[in-house]
């Protein structure tokens, strides 16, 4: 009843090429992006924002960037973690290397180095495919293991091979306090969100696409593969690159690389697997699950313990959060293989009845 | 249909969770000093982490039984880590404001550690690392909230070639010689390197760096190139399960176990039990205390919080190497508070901001630390505005076919090699922050 795009008609080249073009998306959008920014942060406390919330948003944006390149270009990639590392480590030189250089500047840099990286390790998606490129790019992630660990230069000679940024500021404003963190990782989020929703369809997405589903029809209709699958990769390890510039200076402040360990790789493709491969909104809702949902448990579990009069150990809760997460995994993938937001997408086309159905 | 469950599912959650963060808040109780214990009961780290929570654990409900800081009881909620900087981080953000505010953290993991003490300051609660973390976080000009205890990494390496030494005959014998440091390829491994190689340069003898990479268990190539190599010792800068691997290894390689010292962290029971007696004759050098089953502590801990059925691990480990760890952890933590006691009000619940001043103005004397049952277990401590470690002795033990006997008179860290390093190193990470050092003034906040 309320989303239906009937009556609304085109009358424009523009109006038909608006990212959302469905009024009520307009909308919606508009309005989850206006709560995100003015209402979340006045209701919620300082803990929700740097343990859940900002967490949350730089892996959205990670994730976000994996599903252009598993998702969208079918590319599958296991060394998203090593291009997240890229991007902290070159942001952290291009911060303390060059003086004075601003704070945005410093983190898209990070991207950009990312983005080299990528498209290096990105090459041999040109020979290998599927399974194989997944084993590939782990030369990503070992060798940028190695780098970051062995190699002075990057971590700034610094003995135990930590790095660490503070007193960060954007022109003049400074981003010390949860909420400040929030909303700057916001304006990414949101800003290379609406890239990458614009990204998708067009032109270029469209051949990422059609690479995804049959790369020799692709060929044959003039689509060249190394030019979409670096593009892909490309894109993908920019994103990527940029969320791990802003998971070391915003939400850890210092790191090492295990914060950019295999393991990081493999969340980052669960998010997209879970979320719905191929989806900007998946990216959301994988990433809400991953980082949300243990942390959810981890708390619930012994409060559940509590009202039933058990007390459970941190260990036993520690176990059973693992064991109820691996359950829920298997679950969603079982009852709705193509990711949570499929479960999206049939909630918008009931909505369209609603609340009238068949 | 599955929209509905999925619906259901979510509004079941949704309620959870709102409930799950309401009685945390409803839960608070007035007039209790609330220590956060940041904890690893699973995970690859877990055998070493469990007896040092249930040390510190007990020693909590031991000071509760005793009646308290001045008669402010003590309370404290677990919260596990993983050893992972990122829960580790999560945890920090979830206790600090419970129960009237944190007052201080032990995060017993060198990288939780650094993410933290980046955190601290703004927060203003202090950090405890005893033997662990930074190691020029000693240097309370620089690194006002970071309290490394009783010793720091380099205080460990200083200790251990100060054995060699000895066992050599004399500095000169190091000419020439071959050390192969081992370590655990994270800041906590990589925190040992700066002082071998001053000391390397010193004595003359060449370092072999070889790194462990996370967690520990594949260490093949690493102990081939000490087959290769033959170094004169091996120093095993590990933790979990990388130290029980590293002793296998090298009593398959046929690497002599006398011959091979492990940092405070890899010089525990879980790390020698199940080698038995191929682990004979290694030596660690130990953060003061080893294990102490004879300790008064640790009688006390058995009279009164095990036998009335508090206890937190199993009773027989009541005394190890790292539930003494976990003990002198809390008891730290413990003495800090009721230090600042003394300044900001008897038998008042202290800030953090408050508790500081106790950690920076520790003076635990050889009669105090008697009292409290660790006679024979624990130097004196004393910390300054300048000096965030207090003490600097260790000692080695070496493990006998079945458990740890002392095997070295007492060492103190070299002053005049140490000092410098922790100040240029402490200088260097003012420079990259930006920080001035503290004024005098500001000494007596």
């Amino acid at each position: 009843m309320f989303y239906r795009e009937n009556g609304q008609f085109k009358t424009s080249y523009s109006a038909d090429q608006q990212i959302f073009p469905i009024t009520q998306d307009r909308w919606a959008i508009a309005a989850i992006v206006a709560l995100a920014a003015f209402v979340v942060p006045l209701v919620v406390d300082e803990y929700l924002f740097r343990a859940i919330l900002i967490p949350f948003l730089i892996l959205s944006l990670a994730a976000l960037g994996v599903n252009i390149l598993v998702g969208y270009c079918g590319q599958i990639s296991l060394g998203s973690g090593a291009f997240m590392a890229v991007g902290a480590y070159m942001a952290y030189n291009t911060y303390i290397r060059i003086d004075g250089v601003p704070l945005i500047l410093a983190l898209l840099s990070g991207g950009l180095f990312a983005t080299l990286v990528g498209i290096a390790f990105g090459i041999p998606s040109l020979r290998v495919k599927g399974l194989y490129l997944a084993v590939a790019t782990l030369a990503a992630q070992f060798f940028c293991d190695w780098a970051f660990l062995r190699i002075g230069w990057f971590t700034n000679n610094n003995a135990s091979g930590s790095v660490s940024v503070s007193d960060l500021s954007v022109m003049g404003l400074s981003i010390g306090t949860p909420m400040e963190k929030y909303w700057f990782c916001l304006g990414f989020l949101v800003v290379f969100g609406l890239l990458a929703k614009n990204l998708v369809r067009s032109a270029i997405g469209r051949e990422w696409m059609a690479i995804r589903d049959m790369d020799v029809a692709a060929a044959v209709i003039g689509i060249r593969p190394m030019y979409a699958k670096l593009s892909a990769f490309a894109v993908s390890s920019f994103i990527v690159g940029v969320a791990g510039a802003l998971w070391g200076f915003v939400h850890l402040g210092s790191w090492e690389p295990a914060a950019f360990s295999i393991d990081r790789s493999f969340q980052l493709l669960f998010m997209v697997i879970i979320g719905g491969m191929g989806s900007i909104m998946g990216s959301f809702f994988g990433a809400a699950f991953i980082v949300v949902l243990p942390i959810f448990l981890n708390q619930f579990l012994p409060w559940a313990g509590e009202l039933m009069g058990v007390a459970i150990s941190t260990a036993t809760v520690s176990h059973a959060e693992f064991m109820i997460f691996g359950a829920l995994i298997v679950w969603f993938l079982i009852v709705e293989p193509h990711g949570l937001a499929k479960l999206w997408s049939i909630a918008k086309q009931k909505l369209r009845l609603w609340p009238f159905p068949h | 249909m599955k929209l509905r469950q999925f619906a259901l599912a979510a509004a079941v959650v949704a309620a959870g969770f709102s409930s799950a963060v309401v009685p945390s808040v409803a839960n608070a109780q007035a007039k209790e000093q609330f220590f956060p214990a940041l904890v690893y009961r699973t995970g690859a780290y877990a055998p070493n982490g469990i007896p040092f929570a249930n040390g510190f654990i007990d020693y909590m409900k031991l000071t509760n039984v005793r009646g308290g800081i001045n008669g402010v009881k003590i309370s404290w909620e677990e919260c596990e880590t993983g050893y992972a900087t990122d829960r580790g981080v999560e945890c920090y953000e979830r206790l600090k404001g419970k129960n009237g505010g944190a007052t201080v953290f032990q995060p017993l993991s060198t990288g939780i550690t650094f993410a933290l003490t980046e955190k601290a300051p703004g927060d203003k609660i202090p950090l405890l690392t005893p033997g662990l973390g930074r190691s020029e976080s000693q240097d309370g000009g620089v690194f006002k909230w970071n309290f490394p205890l009783a010793g720091t990494y380099w205080v460990a390496a200083d200790t251990i070639v100060q054995d060699i030494i000895k066992k050599e005959g004399g500095a000169d014998k190091l000419k020439g010689k071959k050390i192969a440091l081992m370590y655990h390829d994270s800041p906590f491994g990589k925190e040992a390197i700066p002082m071998m190689q001053e000391r390397a340069a010193m004595h003359g003898f060449s370092l072999t760096l070889l790194p462990v990479t996370h967690p520990g268990v594949e260490q093949k190539s690493t102990w081939l190139q000490i087959r290769q190599q033959r170094p004169d010792y091996v120093v095993n800068w590990g933790w979990g399960v990388m130290n029980s691997t590293a002793l296998k290894e090298a009593q398959a390689t046929g690497y002599p176990r006398e011959k091979m010292y492990g940092v405070w962290w890899a010089g525990a029971e879980p790390d020698v039990k199940d080698v038995g007696a191929g682990a004979k004759g290694y030596n660690a050098v130990m953060m003061q205390h080893g294990a102490e089953k004879n300790a008064d502590v640790v009688k006390e801990i058995l009279a009164k919080v095990h036998n009335a059925g508090q206890g937190t691990g199993p009773k027989e480990e009541v005394g190890d190497v790292l539930y003494m760890r976990g003990v002198q952890a809390a008891m730290y933590g413990i003495e800090g508070v009721r230090a600042a006691q003394e300044r900001f009000g008897k038998g008042k619940v202290m800030t953090g901001e408050q508790a500081r001043w106790g950690y920076e103005n520790l003076n635990l004397t050889q009669a105090k630390l008697d009292s409290l049952g660790f006679k024979g277990v624990l130097r004196p401590l004393s910390t300054s505005c300048q000096d965030h470690m207090g003490s600097a002795w260790s000692r080695m033990h070496t493990w006998d076919g079945t458990k740890f006997v002392w095997s070295s008179d007492w060492y103190q860290a070299d002053e005049s090699i140490l000092k410098p390093m922790v100040k240029a190193a402490a200088d260097k990470y003012a420079a990259e922050k930006k920080i001035t050092r503290r004024t005098p003034a500001d000494c007596q906040s």
